[in-house]
């Protein structure tokens, strides 16, 4: 059963990611990369790695997503005020365009089918043995990065500040 | 400037105290204000079923009056229809016959008293304008409709309703 | 046994839907009563006795209305923004444990949908999505009002879930657990987490009065400002969705409250009443305190609104930023430097 369900969720990740590129309305691309990121949360809970889940369905889904349709809103893009490109800048995105189908087809051809990864510790992705590599081998670049965060969070406050004159 | 009176009042706006920008006791004393009115009798008269008691100099819809014996005491003078402000009132004037004196008072009445309520302002002058003491502004509310021409009032709606024989 | 699982499962999320929806449909009626109580009024007292058929009567004056599509606007996404508003306030139902284990038969009743081992988490992550409901809506409709009721509205909830987050996080220090479950377990009787954390609860309330979109945090729907707000454009049923996902989300904020704070179904004198009433009556009187608990928070969300007024968007911002979040901070700090002192001594 995990396998189809896989297959099937496999399918509408690629059909959304390729509905992004292919939607004219940069509102309707954000709205189905929201859709994609939707079955990638999926594939996380499939792999019984829940607290990655939820993670990306409150960071990414919630917040980052947000965001994204939040400045698309604003920006009000339609065909119309759609810069016409030059044929060089066209001529750069073909060379760009085969360069990356050349690499993509090259790696593909690398990869072969492996034996099914059977995990040891099928609790793996619960939060507490994140937690425990987290707060344990890798408690020091943990630490950093949110204090990295926490001090961009104090910045943003700090650039709404009025300067006392 | 010098002022006029005493009672002005020098307005000081005092910085907020710590336990003023908490918001929060303010909140709790808002709170606490609106729940007491949440326990207070409520103030709202149910129309149809209570009705409220309408005040002494109230006036609402006319009603043509009688005397002692029951007879129409308007003689269609037409004074009320002058002094009506809104030319609410139309009348058509007629002779009593012989037969029908136990109808009405005076030898001439109103065949036809007609009084649009869309147009009557309740100003009671028909009221005080009347010599015959025949239209009182002592009804109810008037009602509502849905048609204009539901509100011109006749005599059927207009007159009292004829004393109890005993 | 997985089918009869499966069916147990079925029936219970069958019946947390519908009493969401019915409790939903009855806050409309309480609000209104609620408002005129406390504005010395009687409030709706026409349809049945008290106006009990009041909520009905509207529904079915939503369905009967003429259904309006702005010709300029997005049909399918206008379509979607109701729904999808409606969809993120239901799933949220989903973790919240509604009692302990009935035992009906010889079998064992878990009064709870699934027991995910991240369910805090879950609810947040679903609060977060509520407002793509309000952003598709409002975009949709080509209004400007509607657009800027819209990102308002985004840019509130991002702001206050920050807060929240961060509020949650204290709560996770004292618990240790993200399971909605065990958290509630873990305040048997008396030991409600409010008295541990009340600092928190004042955040966490807030920010929940602020994501649900609730007086006086209701600025995506200002009418002064927006005529109607995200559903200026809305009419029929789908300004019905957009109106009841609203309610669903209070009755879901309440219950989250009341499951993390409050002791959810524990109450004190409990082990005496289950001792005396058995097993299968016990755990119900448990979801009745639970329903308590959360009437009485819906019955605040409401009272809160017929008090205070609305605040301005920048003062709504200030308090976000600059007060909210600090406190929360130093919430999270203290919590943890209590809770090393306690282990180390």
């Amino acid at each position: 059963m995990g396998t189809s369900v896989f297959y099937i969720v496999a399918a509408l990740s690629i059909f959304f990611s390729l509905m992004v590129i292919f939607a004219k309305n940069p509102v309707h691309s954000v709205l189905y990369l929201i859709v994609t990121f939707f079955t990638f949360t999926v594939h996380y809970i499939l792999l019984n790695a829940q607290f990655l889940a939820v993670v990306n369905f409150i960071v990414y889904m919630g917040a980052i997503m947000v965001l994204f349709l939040f400045v698309l809103m604003l920006l009000n893009l339609n065909k119309d005020n759609e810069p016409l490109k030059s044929p060089l800048v066209k001529l750069v995105g073909i060379v760009a365009g085969c360069c990356l189908m050349v690499t993509l087809v090259g790696s593909l051809k690398a990869t072969s089918i492996s034996e099914p990864l059977i995990l040891r510790d099928p609790g793996l992705g619960l939060i507490k043995s994140l937690g425990k590599e987290l707060f344990g081998p890798f408690m020091l670049p943990f630490e950093l990065s949110s204090i990295l965060l926490l001090s961009a969070m104090v910045g943003a406050v700090l650039l709404t500040k009025k300067e006392k004159a | 400037m010098e002022p006029l009176t005493n009672r002005k009042k020098v307005l000081v706006q005092k910085p907020l105290n710590l336990a003023e920008r908490m918001y929060l006791p303010a909140l709790a004393k808002g709170l606490g204000i609106t729940m007491s009115h949440f326990f207070k009798k409520e103030a709202t008269i149910r129309y149809p079923e209570q009705q409220r008691e309408f005040s002494t100099n109230w006036r609402g819809m006319h009603s043509l009056k009688r005397d002692e014996d029951g007879r129409e005491r308007c003689t269609a003078c037409g004074l009320c229809a002058l002094s009506c402000p809104a030319e609410a009132i139309t009348m058509i004037a007629a002779e009593r016959k012989p037969e029908e004196k136990d109808l009405y008072r005076e030898e001439k009445y109103a065949a036809v008293y007609e009084i649009n309520m869309l147009r009557c302002i309740f100003c009671g002058l028909c009221e005080e304008a009347c010599p015959k003491e025949a239209i009182y502004l002592d009804g109810p509310i008037v009602p509502s409709d849905y048609l204009r021409k539901d509100f011109i009032y006749g005599k059927d709606k207009l007159v009292e309703a004829p004393l109890e024989k005993k | 046994m997985e089918i009869a699982f499966v069916i147990e499962k079925l029936i219970l999320v069958t019946i947390i839907f519908g009493i969401s929806l019915v409790i939903a449909m009855y806050s409309t009626y309480a609000e209104r009563k609620v408002a005129a109580f406390l504005q010395d009024r009687l409030g709706p007292d026409r349809a049945g006795p008290f106006g009990m058929f009041q909520p009905l009567a509207d529904g079915l004056k939503m369905f009967m209305k003429e259904e309006i599509v702005p010709t300029e606007s997005n049909k399918w996404l206008f379509m979607v923004g109701p729904g999808l508003a409606m969809l993120t306030a239901c799933i949220g139902t989903a973790v919240i444990p509604w009692g302990s284990a009935i035992q009906i038969g010889d079998h064992l009743v878990q009064l709870q949908v699934t027991d995910i081992n991240v369910g805090i988490l879950y609810i947040f992550g679903v609060v977060s999505l509520g407002v793509y409901g309000v952003m598709i809506g409002g975009w949709a409709s080509n209004n400007k009002y509607s657009l800027l009721s819209a990102i308002r509205a985004a840019s509130q909830n991002i702001s206050y879930e920050i807060a929240m987050g961060l509020s949650i996080i204290a709560l996770l220090l004292v618990t240790g657990t993200m399971s909605l479950k065990e958290v509630v377990e873990q305040q048997h009787g008396w030991h409600w987490n409010v008295l541990y954390q009340p600092i928190g609860f004042i955040l966490f309330m807030v920010c929940a009065f602020a994501e649900t979109n609730r007086a006086p945090f209701d600025l995506p729907e200002c009418e002064t400002e927006l005529i109607g707000g995200y559903h200026t454009e809305y009419s029929s049923m789908k300004l019905g969705f957009y109106l009841f996902a609203e309610y669903i989300n209070m009755f879901v904020s309440s219950a989250v409250m009341a499951a993390l704070y409050f002791g959810g179904y524990n109450y004190p004198g409990m082990d005496w009443v289950l001792a005396h009433t058995g097993t299968t009556i016990g755990p119900l009187i448990g979801t009745l305190v639970f329903f308590g608990k959360i009437f009485a928070f819906i019955f605040f969300f409401m009272w809160v609104r017929w008090t205070i007024p609305r605040f301005r968007y920048d003062q709504l911002m200030h308090l976000g930023w600059k007060i909210l979040i600090p406190i929360a901070i130093v919430n999270v700090v203290v919590t943890g430097l209590v809770i090393a002192v306690i282990e180390k001594f």
